[in-house]
């Protein structure tokens, strides 16, 4: 086979100009966009706070450099390569693995649904952001005027916004109840925005990626000066940061590792392939991909450093207010002066008092209150944003301001990764045509964003919380994971690595080195194989169980553990297997046919040819 | 705020004050400073207090006291220059505020004010994306057009224009033959 110049261009999906970036930086700060969302902010640093502070960043490392960089440089090769979406990209590459980017294509669309929903709930809290005093600051009164409502006072204000005024939560997640009308017309103007940013594509979210990709760092900046400066900051941060190193004996941190760079640099949903389809086609896409998977990381670490300021700052006035109450009890019942105690003489105070009498220091309410249990209270995901931040934010001097800012850069940071969720469907769908030439992309969009957003209303049921959760463990992780997995087997064997090895040296200007072939063709397969079987046993080793809101729990405030009813464990597992059953179903689907045509044609060439146009 | 000490003089202020809330009660009008006792103060200023009525043998219901106290309550601290969390009046409970609900809630107008301009702007993308799209399908036509325009159109080379150099003005040079005569005539 004679050694060409250079491969053979495959022809774009439609004939028309592909669509380009404007300028390099655009298609950086979208992937660096995409790949930083919420995820950063809300689960890295719990993560690292509850597997032992700094020792976290030991598995970290490792699976960003065996896992997340090999996978990562692989998208984006393969879609500057074959410059085309995922299920174009799949079937060019062999005609049995179409079905791995109708996969993705149906992964992205499910996570694309409940990730806008988070969107809404930042965008309603984000509204009610603009007045003082906070409306998650106090209890509002009951229907008499005599007292506060009930199921406020017995958990706590920002509680009670978060679940009553926010959600309106049913106690089951059988109860569906009406859609919530204040989340349904925050949900439309959430899919307003989107379709705003992504009508004509690449051309429109170039534009808007400036500001959705930058403003969070800026204000991540401005909450990290701000949370230095208040008092307990610097205990939050060593809580965190001080390294444990008994937990690396847990293979469930290694599993969290594994699984939080994968989901945190967004592979396998198709998105990267579809960014990397519009570069040119010699662009140093090696370099890209390490110094984006790099900017991911280090936008964790500056995310946690900045939430855990804040965080400390809120265990050590809690932890305040907490001493003031014993005070006040100790005050009341020996009628001491006021202001005699303060809360450095609190102990010596209580000491003394005990020594004479004890009795009666026995007979008080008196809380246990030690900072550390204040600093354990972690909380991950939308418990992280709506409870404990909002509630670090109340005492703020200047409460509104810092609201805004945050729901503010929760919001564009949601929306960048939205851009991402969105081009991995419509690019696809502009590749494969499935609208006939002459309609405008606009429409197009405008299509794809209406059928997800009246698809999402299920959402805004009063139930909608419980779905989210559940579309978040069960629709995204196994699948992506499998995906990835077929992914690197798909490049490095099937595709041949060799020949992908030809096509960097082609886009680059230098052939991939030992450590890419090594990662790509053994380590990463064998990383995702053991990740998935972890997670399959880790799922399965409980009965998936969800927690409930209920006001009548005789434990309320704590949440009631409830079991799945069965109609829900089946969708749980239809949502867990389906997207990742477009693979076999297409390559069965594929040799069929192909059975079907040597029977029906005299056997005359026997070799295949695959789409890309080369001969064997 | 001014710090103050608590002393006789502002006990004397303080049965003052209840003695001006119980005469603002229907029937007691005639209370006086006197008819108000205060007894076991405290160091941190905590005491007990009863009103005696104009016979001084009897002392008034606890209830009636705690009404009158409860109607002057503003008056009461800002004698004071306390607030209902500092001047605690055991089994008086404070009078909530009202809520201070806006006829529109806020979140609504901050909605109203996005969703206009999210639609404005989309509107505007999707005009000028129709205008770009009439002007893409006009340009071919538009091309055949000009073509015929361009003999009309005087064009300038280096600032003279190439119309005195055709055969109206300026004089035929003979050295170039034409092409008629060049060729022999059939």
């Amino acid at each position: 086979m004679a050694r060409t110049p250079g491969p053979d261009q495959p022809v774009d999906g439609g004939g028309e100009e592909r669509p380009a970036w404007d300028n390099k930086l655009q298609y950086l700060l979208s992937c660096v966009g995409f790949a930083v969302g919420l995820g950063n902010l809300w689960r890295f640093p719990y993560l690292c706070q509850t597997h032992g502070g700094g020792a976290f960043l030991i598995p970290y490392i490792i699976a960003l450099a065996f896992e997340g960089i090999p996978l990562f440089h692989i998208e984006l090769a393969v879609g500057q390569r074959l410059r085309r979406g995922s299920v174009g990209a799949w079937t060019a590459i062999s005609p049995y693995l179409g079905g791995m980017g109708l996969g993705c294509f149906t992964v992205s669309f499910l996570v694309s649904l409940y990730y806008n929903t988070v969107l809404t709930w930042v965008l309603w809290y984000l509204l009610n952001s603009f007045q003082h005093p906070l409306p998650w600051s106090a209890c509002p009164l009951d229907l008499n005027r005599t007292g506060l409502v009930q199921e406020c006072r017995d958990s706590s204000p920002v509680s009670y916004f978060w679940y009553r005024r926010t959600l309106n939560v049913s106690a089951d997640i059988g109860d569906s109840g009406p859609v919530q009308w204040r989340l349904l017309v925050c949900l439309a103007v959430s899919w307003a925005v989107v379709y705003l940013c992504v009508i004509r594509g690449i051309e429109t979210t170039g534009k808007a990626i400036y500001f959705t990709a930058l403003f969070p760092y800026l204000v991540l900046t401005v909450f990290l000066v701000r949370g230095l400066t208040l008092p307990g900051a610097m205990q939050g941060l060593t809580y965190l940061f001080t390294p444990d190193l008994r937990v690396l004996q847990n293979p469930r941190v290694w599993l969290d590792a594994a699984t939080q760079i994968f989901f945190s640099l967004s592979l396998a949903l198709g998105g990267h392939i579809a960014f990397a389809s519009y570069n040119p086609p010699r662009n140093n896409c090696r370099r890209d991909a390490v110094s984006i998977a790099l900017v991911n990381s280090m936008t964790s670490l500056y995310a946690s450093i900045a939430v855990f300021s804040v965080l400390g700052f809120k265990a050590a006035s809690d932890h305040g207010r907490c001493l003031d109450r014993n005070i006040l009890h100790l005050i009341n019942a020996f009628d001491l002066p006021e202001q005699s105690v303060s809360r450095d003489t609190y102990t010596v105070a209580l000491a003394r008092l005990n020594a004479s009498q004890p009795a009666q220091v026995a007979g008080l309410p008196l809380e246990a209150c030690r900072l550390e249990d204040f600093l354990d209270k972690s909380a991950s995901g939308t418990g992280l944003a709506f409870i404990v931040f909002t509630e670090a934010v109340l005492h703020m001097p200047g409460a509104p301001v810092w609201a805004v800012l945050f729901f503010g850069m929760l919001f564009s940071l949601g929306l960048s990764s939205m851009f991402g969720n969105m081009e991995s469907i419509i690019t696809p769908l502009l590749d494969l045509g499935v609208m006939p030439r002459r309609v405008p992309k606009e429409v197009l969009t405008g299509l794809a964003c209406l059928l997800c957003f009246f698809t999402a209303t299920c959402f805004t049921l009063r139930s909608g919380s419980y779905w989210l959760e559940i579309f978040d463990q069960y629709a995204a992780a196994l699948n992506l994971i499998l995906l990835a997995f077929f992914e690197v087997v798909g490049v490095a064997y099937v595709y041949g690595m060799k020949r992908f090895c030809d096509d960097i040296a082609w886009m680059t200007g230098r052939r991939p080195g030992f450590y890419w072939r090594a990662t790509w063709k053994v380590v990463s397969p064998l990383l995702l194989l053991t990740i998935f079987l972890a997670y399959v046993a880790l799922l399965a080793s409980s009965p998936p169980h969800y927690k409930a809101w209920n006001p009548r729990y005789e434990r309320f405030p704590l949440r009631q553990e409830k079991p799945y009813p069965g109609w829900v464990l089946a969708a749980c597992v239809l949502l867990s297997f389906l997207p990742t059953l477009w693979v076999p179903v297409v390559a069965l689907g594929q040799l069929l046919a192909r059975c079907r045509q040597k029977t029906r044609d005299p056997p005359q060439d026997r070799c295949p040819k695959p789409r890309g146009g080369r001969a064997c | 705020m001014d710090k103050y000490a608590w002393d006789a003089n502002e006990e004397y202020l303080f049965k003052a004050m209840v003695a001006f809330s119980m005469r603002k009660v229907p029937n007691r009008e005639t209370t006086e400073i006197s008819h108000v006792l205060l007894c076991n103060v405290t160091q941190r200023v905590s005491f007990w207090f009863v009103v005696t009525d104009p016979s001084r043998n009897h002392t008034l219901p606890a209830v009636e006291v705690q009404s009158a106290i409860r109607m002057n309550r503003n008056r009461i601290n800002n004698a004071f220059f306390l607030n209902d969390q500092t001047l605690e009046f055991l089994r008086i409970p404070s009078t909530l505020a009202p809520p201070t609900d806006p006829s529109v809630p806020i979140w609504i107008i901050i909605f109203g004010v996005i969703f206009c301009i999210v639609l404005v702007a989309t509107m505007l993308l999707i005009i000028s994306g129709i205008r770009q799209h009439r002007r893409k399908n006009k340009g071919p036509s538009e091309m055949e057009d000009s073509e015929d325009k361009c003999e009309n159109v005087i064009t300038i080379e280096n600032g003279i224009p190439c119309d005195p150099l055709d055969m109206k003005g300026g004089h035929i040079n003979d050295a170039f033959v034409t092409e008629d005569e060049r060729l022999t005539p059939l």
